[in-house]
């Protein structure tokens, strides 16, 4: 148990309560400020020039009609770039291929320079005074950009096929890395021994990420100062921060701050730099002038990072008891066109570390190959990797127990960690700390009155229907990296708290500050969260990977411990006691002399402390603490998800009539705030599992989904009813005793769904098939079982 | 967009004037389509001659056997009216069913109609019923007003200016929706009226609405959905994308046939 | 272009403007009149962000042309709280946790309100279909439902918050 976790909650604003979010009611009042909100007197427009090839060569571009357009200021393109040495974007993924050798660097250019390699690469930017009339510009030069169209690959079959067209000359055969993790020679003795061996290859679907706020950005420059100003919605600065700096603009990361106002969801895609990010304040340098570009939904189609997009084989060795011997994964990534910051991560890194999920293999090997096509580029979504390993582990679990004739939840049951094997090791080298995962099991099954599904099902059959039933047992890991806190109280009597992650949607106004309150005994309405501003924040990880609450947490806490160490010098001096005698209550915050009602608040001693005479000589003056943290051990919520669906034979339709979410969050600081999280996360689940899926034309690369009148965001009459299990157990990896919850919800739910949907399917000999289980996949699944009347 | 001039006529003839019969003006009514195709520049009329405020253009009515809607009448409207309800709910149902609450409380069944588009709902509303398209020059048969894809027997500058529908004595919808945009991936209109059975599918013919006779002949010898079985659409000429192949399609309108007949009782 | 000079009321006032053909009424919300809680998501009236009342009915302003408000009442987001005194609906997407990221919260509430205008006492089937036509990728829409249905029960004096 962390040692906050003992300590009693501080009131209806400490840790434990469902605290009302202090950032609602500007949002509520339509006063929210995202980028679409903020504007300059001044500014002028830009808009981008997209390839509208899959795969092209640019042979030329004749800018000089684009530049005698009405209003027109500028017309850039990759060669203005290349001529200052500017305009890379180079992954900082290292991946190291099976044999040791280091990855290959593929380029990527905010501007293509000669070859574009997905429909909507940024070919070109246009300056103009109005957005129309930057678009009325960017119109014409589209038409004035010579293009020598080259075949296109959009598929990992295609790419890796023979003679395949090829991206980049760095890349022969499409294949970006080829990368290997664990015993391979134990793995293979496990499958010699096996008593049998179930596979099932599933393929993850690609999705669009599409949150609700598409990107965009404001570029400034200050002459006076020669300081660019980028202000542009993220998931936290320095990553973007480090990319426009360096690659952008080549200045030393001081000359540029970057401002993140409210941020319209992010899920991952708003982690990294984009290329317009890079040109907003280059051009704004240029042109003397602040530069806006709001995207419009077209762009977000095509020019934000897409998500998943895999194909993963999972081989599971069993004993005659059904017990797991080892297991192999082999892994193809589709990375789309290029390789982003931190897209070859996904299927290195991020997913394989799971290869085993909740479940004690001795022995487990993964093989990985990152293929590049003609597509969008491939970026963190949501879990980056996990969801992905959770779900084709969850599917091939459900495979062997049908193909063995045993109940899933028995043969989950023989094989889950249990919990008296904690600390457990898995294959990959990760070591989950705790966690009941035959509980959650458990506590689902009861939840979903296990015990009276075949009469359910029973019942379903004698409607003419057919229902399924599906378990998924997960882990995912979290919380770990950076991030940076600095606390300051200042002498008028509040506290402003400074943090390195960055909200973008969770609620971190409310979330630390209810940490802060409760560690230090500070009025929580005194309490003011400050993130979004370079020159406020300083460099560290924002927010993803479930990692908030973990790092800025016990950031707060190493901050909270220096401001009590101060604040008891300070009050000694001011009790006239000895400094060994002052005590510190977090719960009230109060520095009192131990054994006496004589004593100070925190508040009280945070106002003094700004006077010379009452800080020791030596001692800094004010009370203020930062510290930048460093989680270097993820933490393990987990939990069992279960789903159940009815199909309508008759049109294959699929129902998600319910769904169970039994979750180990450990310590929850705001138990509303995580629910509302988790939810979202099975919310985005259900949508891939159910209706998402982003297509492209296989010949020519065309984006197909471009909009959403064919790109499917689940709707509020899409959503099933989600009972919601708490099963706490607390960790001991970090202080606060907290797990992240952001990407659980992916991580969990998938899988569940469907697995549901080919139980029920395989009561007639039907299926599996694959995300998402549209209406025509299951029509088609039952139509080649002959289950269909005629 | 591109620019544009706009007018807002408060007469028929004042709209017919502005218009003019040039191919290069627009009329707006509800703008579903029309804006939305204005904003993505897939068009670029000089002139859009806005319909809103004729007031001959608007209103419900129910004469004898005859429902009337004045072109320019909302979805939202036409799903909430009383007497489409009491006369022919299955209009009223089908119009609830149309995109979402801000599209039924801006589109119009003229512009529905005019439109043509091959997965609309009302289409199949017309041509299951037979109704009667009337323009500002003449009374088109729904049979002759569908011409193929987005096409009509309207000729440049011509006005819908209401429809009427026959009372039929049964009728009934079933709609199998794209997830995506809402519009039918097929969607069955079935009605009897004074010419017999009537079935009309949308969303699935490569040309548009079209009517299954076989069905429709299957239905005279008795109204059971029974009678459909087996009657199988072919594939060939159906739609086939990304949302639905053709096989699949030719599948849903049996289903949604036969969902349909019952429905209507 | 000459520009169009344009009468309406909005949120109760008398607002004239001066628009180009081109622009929407959301453009000219956010841009001309600095009312900008309605958001842009698609541009396209497929997400609902933009969503505003025009004459008491629910609609997307980013296909409404600004021209077309000659005459009209506008009721947006900017009009739901009298002052700090937050409407019913927005009171109870607070106490719900109804919003996450918050740039969809705006369109709901707007067409929240508008469904309560003209049924105080839905079922939760008629808040999702009514809903249907805004899209959020944070809440999974259920905590949008609770609230809804919570705020209508205390507008009807069924509850007291």
């Amino acid at each position: 148990m962390g040692e906050m976790a003992a300590e009693p909650a501080a009131g209806q604003f400490g840790i434990g309560q469902s605290v009302r979010r202090i950032e609602d009611p500007r949002l509520l009042k339509g006063q929210g400020r995202f980028i679409d909100d903020v504007n300059r007197p001044g500014q002028c427009h830009a808009w981008f020039v997209r390839s509208p090839h899959g795969h092209a060569r640019i042979q030329g571009i004749d800018a000089a009609g684009a530049r005698a357009m009405p209003g027109v200021l500028a017309v850039f393109t990759g060669a203005d770039l290349a001529a200052e040495g500017l305009g890379g974007m180079p992954t900082k993924a290292a991946v190291k291929n099976r044999d040791g050798s280091a990855m290959k660097t593929l380029p990527r250019h905010a501007l293509a320079r000669d070859v574009v390699r997905h429909v909507g690469d940024t070919v070109a930017m246009v300056v103009a005074e109005t957005r129309e009339q930057a678009r009325d510009a960017a119109e014409t030069l589209a038409g004035a950009v010579d293009y020598e169209i080259l075949p296109a690959v959009t598929t990992i079959a295609d790419a890796t096929a023979p003679g395949a067209p090829q991206l980049f000359a760095e890349a022969p055969g499409n294949v970006a890395f080829d990368w290997m993790q664990g015993d391979a020679a134990a793995v293979a003795r496990a499958f010699a021994a096996a008593h049998h061996v179930a596979r099932r290859t599933t393929v993850h679907n690609r999705l669009v990420v599409a949150a609700m706020e598409p990107r965009g950005g404001l570029g400034e420059y200050d002459t006076a100062t020669d300081r660019y100003t980028l202000t542009t919605p993220t998931q936290g600065l320095t990553e973007v921060h480090k990319m426009v700096a360096d690659y952008g603009l080549g200045v030393p990361a001081a000359q540029l701050r970057v401002v993140t106002t409210d941020v319209g969801g992010g899920f991952g895609m708003k982690n990294y730099a984009y290329p317009d990010q890079l040109l907003l304040p280059w051009a704004a340098r240029k042109l003397g002038r602040p530069v806006k570009w709001y995207a419009e939904r077209a762009d977000s189609f095509m020019c934000d990072a897409q998500a998943r997009d895999h194909e993963t084989t999972v081989e599971i060795a069993l004993d005659k008891d059904g017990r797991f011997l080892a297991i192999r994964t082999v892994w193809l990534a589709n990375l789309g066109a290029y390789l982003t910051q931190s897209g070859p991560f996904i299927p290195t890194l991020g997913g394989p570390r799971l290869v085993t999920g909740t479940y004690a293999v001795p022995a487990a090997v993964c093989e990985s190959k990152g293929i590049v096509t003609n597509t969008v580029f491939i970026d963190a979504y949501r879990g980056a990797g996990k969801p992905e390993a959770i779900y084709a582990l969850e599917c091939a679990v459900d495979q062997a127990a049908r193909e063995l004739d045993m109940d899933p939840a028995e043969l989950r049951l023989r094989n889950l960690v249990r919990p008296e094997q904690m600390p457990w090791r898995m294959g990959s080298g990760q070591v989950i700390d705790c966690g009941n995962f035959p509980k959650n099991l458990d506590l689902a099954l009861q939840a979903a009155d296990y015990a009276a599904l075949p009469a359910r099902k029973a019942a379903s059959r004698a409607a003419g229907k057919l229902r399924g039933f599906g378990l998924s047992s997960y882990c995912d890991p979290s919380g770990f990296r950076d991030g940076r806190v600095r606390i300051a109280f200042d002498p008028s009597g509040s506290v402003q708290l400074f943090l390195t992650a960055q909200t973008n949607g969770q609620g971190h106004e409310t979330t630390f500050a209810q940490i802060l309150h409760q560690r230090l005994g500070v009025p929580f309405a005194k309490i003011r969260v400050v993130q979004g501003d370079s020159d406020a924040v300083g460099f560290g990880s924002g927010t993803g990977g479930s990692r908030s609450v973990t790092v800025a947490g016990v950031g707060i806490l190493r901050c909270a411990e220096e401001i009590e160490a101060k604040g008891k010098a300070i009050a000694a001096k001011l009790l006239e006691a000895a400094e060994g005698d002052i005590v510190f209550s977090p719960g009230t915050g109060r520095f009192d002399i131990a054994g006496t009602d004589r004593g100070l608040s925190i508040m009280e001693v945070a106002k003094a402390s700004f006077a010379w005479d009452n800080v020791p000589d030596g001692q800094s003056l004010g009370l203020d603490a930062s510290f930048h943290n460093v989680q270097r051990r993820p933490n393990w919520p987990n939990g069992c998800h279960a789903a159940e669906v009815e199909i309508d034979p008759d049109t294959g339709t699929p129902a998600l009539l319910n769904f169970i979410a039994v979750n180990d969050f450990g310590v929850v600081v705001n138990p509303m705030l995580l629910e509302a999280q988790v939810v979202g996360g099975i919310a985005q689940g259900i949508g891939q599992a159910m209706v998402e899926d982003c297509r492209y034309d296989p010949e020519t690369g065309q984006l197909v989904t471009g909009s959403f009148m064919d790109y499917c965001v689940p709707r509020a009459t899409d959503m099933p009813p989600i009972a919601w299990v708490a099963h706490e157990v607390p960790t001991a990896t970090n202080p606060l005793g907290v797990k992240g919850c952001g990407e659980a919800g992916c991580s969990g739910s998938l899988a569940a769904i469907m697995n549901a949907v080919n139980d029920a399917l395989a009561q007639v000999g039907a299926g599996p098939v694959e995300m998402p289980a549209r209406a025509e996949t299951i029509w088609k699944a039952l139509a080649s079982a002959r289950y269909l009347k005629p | 967009m591109y620019e544009f001039a706009y007018h807002r006529p408060a007469s028929l003839a004042e709209a017919k004037t502005k218009h003019g019969g040039d191919d290069d003006r627009r009329y707006l009514a509800g703008g579903m389509t029309l804006l939305p195709t204005l904003k993505h520049r897939l068009a670029r009329p000089t002139d859009l001659v806005d319909l809103a405020r004729i007031g001959e253009l608007a209103g419900i009515s129910v004469a004898g056997n005859t429902v009337s809607i004045g072109a320019m009448t909302k979805h939202a409207a036409v799903a909430a009216s009383a007497e489409v309800a009491k006369a022919i709910p299955a209009l009223a149902h089908l119009a609830s069913l149309i995109g979402d609450r801000q599209v039924r409380n801006r589109g119009t069944i003229g512009g529905s109609v005019a439109n043509n588009d091959p997965a609309a709902d009302y289409p199949a509303a017309l041509l299951g019923l037979g109704a009667t398209v009337h323009t500002d020059k003449r009374s088109i048969a729904a049979d002759d007003f569908f011409q193929g894809m987005f096409a009509t027997a309207l000729e440049p500058g011509e006005l819908i200016t209401k429809i009427s529908f026959p009372v039929p004595q049964k009728a009934a919808y079933q709609k199998f929706p794209n997830p995506a945009s809402r519009y039918a991936m097929v969607g069955v209109f079935v009605a009897v009226t004074g010419g017999g059975p009537r079935v009309a599918v949308t969303g699935a013919g490569a040309n548009g609405v079209f009517r299954v006779t076989a069905m429709e002949e299957a239905l005279k010898g008795g109204w059971s959905a029974d009678r459909l079985k087996g009657i199988a659409v072919p594939a060939d000429g159906l739609n086939s994308d990304i949302h639905a192949s053709a096989e699949y399609r030719a599948h849903l309108i049996g289903v949604m046939a036969r969902r349909a007949v019952a429905a209507a009782g | 272009m000459a520009k169009h000079h344009v009468t309406t009321t909005i949120n109760g006032e008398s607002v004239e403007f001066l628009c180009d053909t081109r622009q929407t009424l959301l453009d000219v919300l956010r841009d001309e009149l600095e009312l900008t809680g309605s958001k842009e998501g698609c541009a396209s009236g497929d997400c609902g962000a933009c969503s505003v009342l025009v004459d008491g009915r629910l609609v997307c302003s980013c296909l409404v042309l600004g021209v077309e408000a000659e005459g009209k009442s506008i009721e947006t987001i900017e009009g739901m709280a009298k002052g700090d005194k937050l409407h019913p609906l927005q009171q109870k997407f607070l106490e719900h946790a109804a919003l996450q990221c918050g740039i969809c919260t705006p369109g709901f509430l707007v067409a929240a309100k508008a469904l309560l205008d003209s049924n105080p006492n839905p079922t939760e089937t008629e808040v999702r279909y009514w809903l249907a036509g805004n899209l959020c990728r944070c809440t999974g829409y259920d905590k949008i439902i609770r609230a809804v249905l919570d705020a209508a029960a205390e507008m009807r004096g069924e509850t007291h918050g």
